[in-house]
């Protein structure tokens, strides 16, 4: 199973992103805490569609849960007709964050936050 | 002859300089380009007798046709299409209407469908004119395209542009003969007409700038100007008769006659530019 954690940085200990389609970056746990991938999400830059894009992204490369802080409609839309499973994550690290999944202690969520809400630089969680 | 009024920051009386124009010149036509919020009506009071919509070709795949090969989604600059399981999700609101996934489409799985995003309206002589983007619609492009498809080319056209330098504004002057820039004794004004002046550059679009709400020290937008030999071609005073009356939708032009002169002017100066 692909577990896919949206980061602020580049590594496994950066902070968790709250945001979906304008994370930072996404990091991918293919096979346990170890077999780790590292992207880089290009849609930060985009001017619109991010949600939609990180969604593509993250059926190409087969996820099949994702931790994140928020939402939008449009990634929603795209997350749901691929069937992945959306869970809440919490201040802390990615592989913290990783961690608390595993054990079960995150909330699967399936309501949106309103369109354009990564666009702010403020994390809420 | 089109000419557009702009500024970057929103308030600093873009539709003033332009409705004022506008009134002073007959014959002329008011356009109203803020397609997200027009309110030249407000001051021009016209009647619209005229409503055509304006409406955008936007993807639908035909499921049996596509092979979901996501050629579509990836070609779109937009990020307006996901190929989720091997079917294309279209997200029409974000699309851009620029057609490049019907051309990568191989099985030719996508037919158009009209989506309506706004409105272009006209009082009779079309003489007052305005685009309006349909509420929760994203892409004021074709807006604008439609409303400058319906000015009127037998006598001068006045636009009055949506604040910013984006998009929006790069589709409503793009092909004026000549733009005036609408500035404020404000760091923020100050700091979007440096904005503003880089972009009618760019388009190499000739330009002066109306000082409004000029107060005793305008000093820094002067010597802004007069360092990269800009014209400031008026002065609207910072005035508390105007902006009386123009909470009650009276033009400066109507209440203050040297004004009025001014106006004539500016516009007598702006032709002759446009002539040379």
């Amino acid at each position: 199973m692909v577990v896919c954690v949206t980061s602020t940085g580049d590594s496994k200990n950066s902070e968790l992103d709250s945001r979906f389609g304008r994370c930072s970056h996404f990091v991918l746990f293919k096979n346990g805490a170890e077999d780790i991938e590292i992207i880089e999400n290009e849609a930060v830059r985009s001017g619109g569609g991010a949600g939609i894009s990180s969604g593509q992204l993250m059926v190409e490369k087969n996820v099949q849960v994702v931790i994140t802080g928020n939402v939008g409609p449009n990634a929603m839309s795209v997350l749901s007709a691929a069937g992945l499973e959306i869970f809440k994550g919490v201040q802390g690290s990615v592989n913290e964050n990783y961690g608390l999944f595993k054990a079960g202690k995150l909330v699967k969520i399936s309501t949106t936050v309103p369109p354009h809400s990564g666009m702010s630089r403020k994390d809420e969680i | 002859m089109m000419i557009a009024v702009l500024s970057g920051k929103g308030g600093t009386g873009k539709t003033t300089v332009a409705a004022c124009l506008a009134s002073v010149i007959n014959p002329s036509s008011y356009v109203d380009c803020d397609v997200e919020e027009p309110n030249g009506y407000v001051f021009m009071k016209p009647d619209f007798v005229k409503s055509l919509p304006v409406r955008v070709e936007v993807p639908v795949p035909d499921q049996l046709l596509c092979t979901g090969c996501g050629e579509c989604a990836r070609v779109c600059q937009f990020n307006a299409i996901a190929v989720i399981k091997g079917k294309p999700l279209i997200f029409a609101e974000i699309c851009h209407h620029c057609g490049a996934c019907f051309i990568v489409c191989k099985p030719k799985a996508l037919t158009s469908e009209l989506r309506t995003v706004g409105v272009v309206e006209s009082n009779k002589e079309g003489t007052v004119l305005q685009g309006k983007l349909d509420i929760g619609e994203p892409v004021t492009v074709p807006v604008i395209l439609e409303l400058k498809r319906h000015i009127r080319k037998d006598m001068p056209a006045i636009l009055d542009c949506s604040p910013g330098a984006s998009c929006t504004v790069v589709q409503s002057i793009d092909g004026c003969d000549y733009c005036i820039l609408v500035t404020e004794p404000t760091p923020f004004g100050f700091h979007d007409l440096k904005i503003a002046v880089s972009l009618v550059r760019k388009m190499g679009i000739p330009f002066g700038v109306v000082i409004n709400k000029a107060m005793d020290d305008n000093d820094e937008v002067f010597d802004y100007c007069n360092t990269g030999k800009i014209e400031v071609i008026m002065q609207i005073p910072y005035s508390r008769l105007i902006a009386e009356n123009y909470s009650k939708g009276v033009l400066p032009v109507a209440v203050d006659k040297k004004l009025n002169k001014e106006f004539e002017r500016v516009y007598e100066m702006v032709k002759e530019k446009i002539v040379k």
